[in-house]
């Protein structure tokens, strides 16, 4: 153990963290020269399309290679014939998080857009055109489509290796004695991420050495996938991932097209890109799956909540049902029922693997929830932030726990305030404004967990003074680059300009996964630890030295301030870190650190950020269109390390709330199992028109048991809460209740 | 068989030899001409992310063959900036922090030059919007990309009315 004590963190931190740094990598991605995958083009390169199975089900039994291989350009064409090898069974699951993938081992076809071949060619244009001469025949089996397509039953498991089923206490009985009810049932659609970037990868292979350029989520952990599908050993391979084009859930892993790609890159000795078109992406790269979900809730004379009863049932595929989308979670941890359970139920289509979506199961179940709080305020004749303030928890429901710190009241009062929600006409259809639009105020609570993954963090104070800081985080839009800068910054008491940041490269020390609204909390408390340990090690020579200011002062620890050193109760003493170096003998100082959550600290609080959503829409009285006019959310979400970044990103959640409530869904036919809308004329998502009259509030709030940092991540929350918010002011413009998403024009215009 | 256009790429003049006359405007700038800021996000003209000027006009450029454009001349997002200096809508769109991952930046930033140059939006953020909303952003950065147009749009109009003062 070191004499080196360090001061406690808040002494020495927030000289970086805090301010609304301008984005790093602003001038990169303003200029056109932030390199994306796609944007890479070694010598030699060859371009890879695959064909997508054009059924949902059913067998390929002929592919007209010989015309795709005539056509000029096309130097190879793929099938389950003469597939590229790889040394990792397809079928099977080796890690978290790993589906079965589909690498054309056989002929089977288990949805629409499943890759069926892959065509290879010197240009993109031949390779195109190559995987339309193909002309696949099958033999089609009938489509599963839809709920009805079989009987649900019980999932085996949630995702996350959460359980399909939460009991605490006795719905049934608090549903028997309550005084009042609703049961209602709320359908969602299924949602593909469509982030602007496809997918994309540029594999180049020496021997057996593999180089990627790829968009991901989780750098590291990915790595491994890979090593595993081609059986080398995962220091081979070199994943550079500086920029993603968006993720939302979609990047955290290699899918198939991707792995198809490097395994034919490796077959024929050339670099190989492969992009997916937008089609593409609505089948073998993940979506959010379509639930439908059945509330049951209760309260007594006093409108407090008896029972809270949330089933939800989701569609998943027929081959992994690894991920029934967990909407029923939502009920759990927000509103003080005395009973509480959450079902989770699955039906089998036939589609493409779902996965995580930005707020996995948050965003679907809250989009649910907040709609029947809103119908049981109804029926209590109360006002619906009067009804949620009233059934509010002040310790997580069922478990009992404390929570780590919940400023949800304060989100309630100040959207409130800034939204101007006292006065709203409990009664429907009461507003109508000057251009005799019918006018609606809605309101939603925000909820999303508070987790932490695993990462860990290199740094290095240099001889000069500068900083050198290192992990393999990924920047999907949401500020790592900057956001993170900051954090290891003030860790090393350096100005940002100071501290070089390395990031987005597998080679660097693994900064987890960039998801779940905890990327910030792990990988910038990876870089906190390993920052404070350079500091430390700092200390540990200067306290030692007889020739340094410092010397002897080790027991009463140290202050490092804008690259010096200062002792903690003494600040009189102090020297520049680069002196203090260069006396040592000149050598660069090296920390290490590593952030995951002690599960003691996980047993002790429930941790959640918490947020409050108020919308207005208004509506044409004739035609039905209709506007989200106004949102106001206010968020607590522990430390924010960049004003303007979260702000940026809790505007961007709720925005995609607004798409969910009005615009997103993949439909489906019935008789083809194929989605119609594969692109975006047909699936729709918010344009610039669309959004307008939007205003966040970040809620202060110290959170001292979350993590070290006291940051909770802001990522997903703004879809939850905003949701329900718009439809149940639909609701307070018209007096439809409408129980599915999106709610469209033509449910407005048929008679209900 | 070949095809020979001359295009101005951003100011140089480049003679290109097409040995495809399948190959559009956005593929043949990434794909050959090693001008990868222009980005694609569909390939069928509904998302903008591939936006360029033609001519002075913002067109999606997956939407045009390079055949079809010989004698053009085409300003991609590389061609924006001179030097160090970026152009206002470019300083507008870090300062507003009007985008997220960057994907679609520089065809909305082209989109917005071609919009400005319209002069049909004025600093209205209706018609802004609206004359933005061939620009699709996923991370939603709308609100900032709003306030940067109009705020360049104000900064430009200065500029002139100073040149012409």
């Amino acid at each position: 153990m070191s004499e080196a004590v360090l001061t406690p963190m808040p002494m020495r931190f927030g000289s970086n963290s805090g301010q609304s740094v301008t984005r790093r990598d602003g001038i990169a991605k303003v200029t056109g020269r932030a390199t994306y995958a796609a944007d890479n083009r070694p010598d030699g390169m060859l371009y890879a399309v695959f064909a997508p199975a054009t059924i949902a089900r059913g067998r390929v039994t002929h592919l007209d290679t010989e015309a795709a291989k005539a056509h000029p350009g096309v130097v190879e064409v793929f099938t389950p014939k003469n597939r590229p090898p790889v040394v990792g069974d397809p079928d099977k699951k080796p890690f978290m998080f790993a589906i079965p993938l589909e690498l054309l081992q056989d002929d089977t076809v288990r949805y629409a857009m499943q890759p069926i071949a892959l065509i290879v060619g010197e240009t993109l244009e031949a390779a195109t055109e190559g995987a339309r001469l193909l002309n696949p025949q099958y033999e089609v089996e009938p489509p599963r489509t839809g709920f009805d397509a079989e009987p649900a039953r019980r999932a085996a498991a949630g995702p996350f290796g959460r359980p399909a089923e939460v009991v605490h206490g006795d719905t049934e009985a608090g549903l028997a004695e309550a005084q009042q009810k609703v049961d209602v049932t709320y359908d969602t659609p299924a949602q593909y991420h469509n982030a602007m970037e496809p997918h994309a990868i540029v594999a180049k292979w020496d021997g057996d050495k593999l180089e990627i350029d790829t968009p991901n989520q989780a750098i590291v952990l990915s790595r491994g996938f890979y090593a595993y599908y081609f059986g080398i050993p995962p220091e081979n391979i070199l994943i550079r991932s500086p920029y993603l084009g968006g993720g939302f859930g979609s990047k955290a892993v290699p899918y198939s097209p991707l792995l198809l790609a490097v395994a034919a890159a490796r077959q024929m000795g050339r670099p190989l890109k492969l992009v997916l078109s937008r089609a593409q992406m609505f089948g073998p790269v993940g979506h959010r799956g379509a639930t439908r979900q059945r509330l049951r809730i209760g309260i007594d004379g006093e409108a407090q909540m008896t029972a809270l009863d949330h089933v939800s049932t989701a569609i998943v595929d027929s081959f992994d049902s690894s991920f029934p989308e967990p909407a029923a979670n939502a009920s759990q941890g927000l509103y003080n029922a005395s009973s509480l359970h959450s079902l989770m139920m699955v039906v089998h289509n036939d589609i493409g693997v779902p996965g995580a979506m930005r707020a996995p199961g948050e965003a679907s179940g809250s989009a649910a929830l907040e709609c029947a709080i809103d119908e049981m305020a109804e029926k209590a004749g109360m006002d619906p932030l009067e009804f949620r303030l009233k059934n509010y928890a002040d310790v997580e429901p069922g478990t009992g726990k404390p929570f780590s710190s919940k400023a949800l009241r304060e989100c309630y009062a100040q959207g409130a305030q800034r939204f101007g929600w006292a006065g709203r006409p409990l009664a429907p259809r009461q507003m109508v404004d000057e251009n005799g639009f019918l006018t609606g105020w809605g309101m939603g609570t925000a909820l999303f967990g508070a987790p932490m993954f695993a990462a860990q963090a290199r740094a290095v104070l240099r001889p000069d003074g500068t900083g050198l800081v290192e992990t393999a985080a990924a920047d999907m839009g949401q500020g790592a680059w900057t956001a993170l800068a900051q954090i290891a910054a003030d860790s090393l008491g350096l100005p940002l300009d100071k501290v070089e940041f390395r990031s987005g490269s597998s080679d660097l020390p693994d900064g987890g996964v960039a998801g779940g609204s905890g990327h910030t909390a792990t990988a910038g408390g990876a870089l906190h630890a390993a920052g404070t340990d350079a500091i430390r090690r700092l200390g540990e020579l200067a306290a030692a030295d007889p020739a340094s200011p410092l010397f002897g002062t080790g027991n009463q620890g140290f202050v490092a301030r804008d690259g010096r050193l200062y002792a903690a109760r003494d600040e009189s003493r102090s020297e520049a870190y680069a002196d203090i170096i260069a006396r040592a003998g000149g050598q660069e100082i090296e920390g290490k650190g590593s952030a995951a959550r002690p599960p003691e600290d996980a047993e002790r609080h429930a941790m959640y950020s918490h947020g409050a959503v108020f919308a207005e829409v208004k509506i044409d009285p004739l035609l039905f269109q209709m506007r989200v006019t106004r949102l106001v959310g206010a968020f607590a979400a522990g430390r924010i390390i960049n004003p303007k970044l979260a702000e940026s990103q809790l505007m961007g959640g709720m925005i995609w709330g607004i798409s969910f409530a009005l615009h997103e869904e993949a439909r489906f036919d019935k008789r083809t199992g194929r989605i119609m809308n594969t692109d975006f004329a047909g699936y729709h998502i918010p344009v610039n028109a669309d959004v307008r009259g939007l205003d966040v509030i970040t809620v202060h709030e110290d959170d001292p048991y979350v993590n070290p940092l006291g940051i909770k991540g802001v990522g997903e929350i703004g879809v939850t809460g905003t949701v329900g918010a718009i439809g149940n002011a639909i609701w307070h413009a018209t007096g439809r209740r409408i129980r599915h998403f999106p709610i469209r024009i033509e449910d407005l215009l048929s008679e209900g | 068989m070949s095809y020979s256009i001359s295009l101005t790429v951003n100011g140089d003049q480049r003679r290109v030899e097409l040995d495809d006359p399948r190959v559009t405007l956005l593929d043949l700038l990434r794909e050959r001409l090693d001008l990868t800021g222009t980005k694609k996000g569909c390939d069928r003209g509904q998302c903008g992310a591939c936006t360029v000027l033609v001519d002075g006009r913002r067109i999606n450029s997956c939407l045009a063959l390079a055949v079809t454009l010989d004698g053009a001349d085409i300003t991609t997002i590389e061609g924006l900036a001179h030097g160090d200096a970026l152009h206002p809508v470019q300083a507008a769109f870090i300062e507003h922090d009007g985008f997220q991952c960057g994907y679609c930046t520089p065809g909305q930033i082209m989109s917005a030059v071609g919009l400005i140059a319209e002069g049909q939006a004025g600093d209205d953020p209706e018609r802004v919007r609206e004359g933005m909303s061939g620009n699709l952003c996923r991370c939603a950065a709308y609100h900032g990309i709003t306030e940067a147009v109009i705020d360049a749009t104000r900064r430009m109009a200065e500029t002139t009315e100073r040149k012409s003062a």
